[in-house]
């Protein structure tokens, strides 16, 4: 597959920075709007995605490393699963940060407010462990797709 | 009243979309018209009050799906290029 226009390029190139900072404000902001770990993890891997599809895939191939992704992938999980372990103590998936004071650790102010980020103990911790397992999962997806078709290519 | 206009006028929309990108011949037409009835949909699901969808099926649907098929259609030929 050879590279796409310019005109794609370019428009890439400026799009890119804006998909991965809406990614991650719905990554981090998942406990107090609509979004969460697998959304905002989504909206991440297209804008990885449009990178890949705009540029030639040998270029991809070098910058764009499968073992990278692959360790984000099992990283993720492996935090999930860890923060499920550490509230062991009382039960599995116990929310042993929530007004604690230490980090996400406010409690929460009673009637209607604007919300406030630093609450919700464990539950941001996970969304965004969530969203690097989706991002990293479904990157591997598009860029296991691009590689294929190279192989493709040079049998032909 | 106004969001039940909305509604109506979005699922004509949508099916006039899906049975241009059965119609289409050129295949990447094709497939912007199939990602368009995807962008269509998730409005359609924030119409009806369902964000969370909404925007999952925006991330998923309008742009995962359309660069998959994107990689399917670039391994494909013409149909005049092949002899």
């Amino acid at each position: 597959m050879r590279e796409m226009s310019r005109i794609v390029r370019t428009v890439s190139h400026i799009m890119f920075p804006f998909v991965i900072m809406f990614g991650f404000y719905l990554v981090v902001h998942g406990h107090l709007t609509p979004g969460g770990g697998f959304q905002g993890g989504a909206i991440i891997a297209s804008g990885l995605a449009l990178l890949i599809v705009a540029y030639s895939r040998s270029r991809v191939k070098k910058v764009v490393k499968k073992e990278v992704l692959t360790t984000i992938e099992s990283s993720g999980l492996l935090m999930f699963i860890g923060l499920a372990f550490l509230g062991i103590g009382a039960t599995f998936f116990y929310n042993f940060l929530a007004n604690s004071g230490i980090i996400f650790g406010d409690s929460v102010a009673y009637g209607i407010n604007p919300g406030n980020l630093n609450t919700a103990g464990t539950l941001p911790l996970m969304s965004i462990a969530v969203g690097l397992e989706v991002l990293a999962g479904l990157s591997i997806i598009i860029l296991m797709l691009a590689i294929g078709s190279l192989a493709g290519e040079g049998s032909r | 009243m106004i969001f039940e206009m909305a509604n109506t006028i979005i699922l004509i929309i949508i099916i006039l979309t899906s049975i241009l990108a059965v119609k289409f011949k050129d295949l990447l037409a094709s497939v912007i018209a199939l990602g368009l009835v995807s962008l269509l949909l998730s409005l359609e699901f924030y119409i009806l009050q369902a964000p969370d969808v909404a925007i999952a099926e925006a991330g998923v649907g309008a742009a995962l799906t359309t660069a998959i098929y994107v990689f399917a259609v670039r391994g494909t030929q013409r149909l005049e290029e092949e002899e």
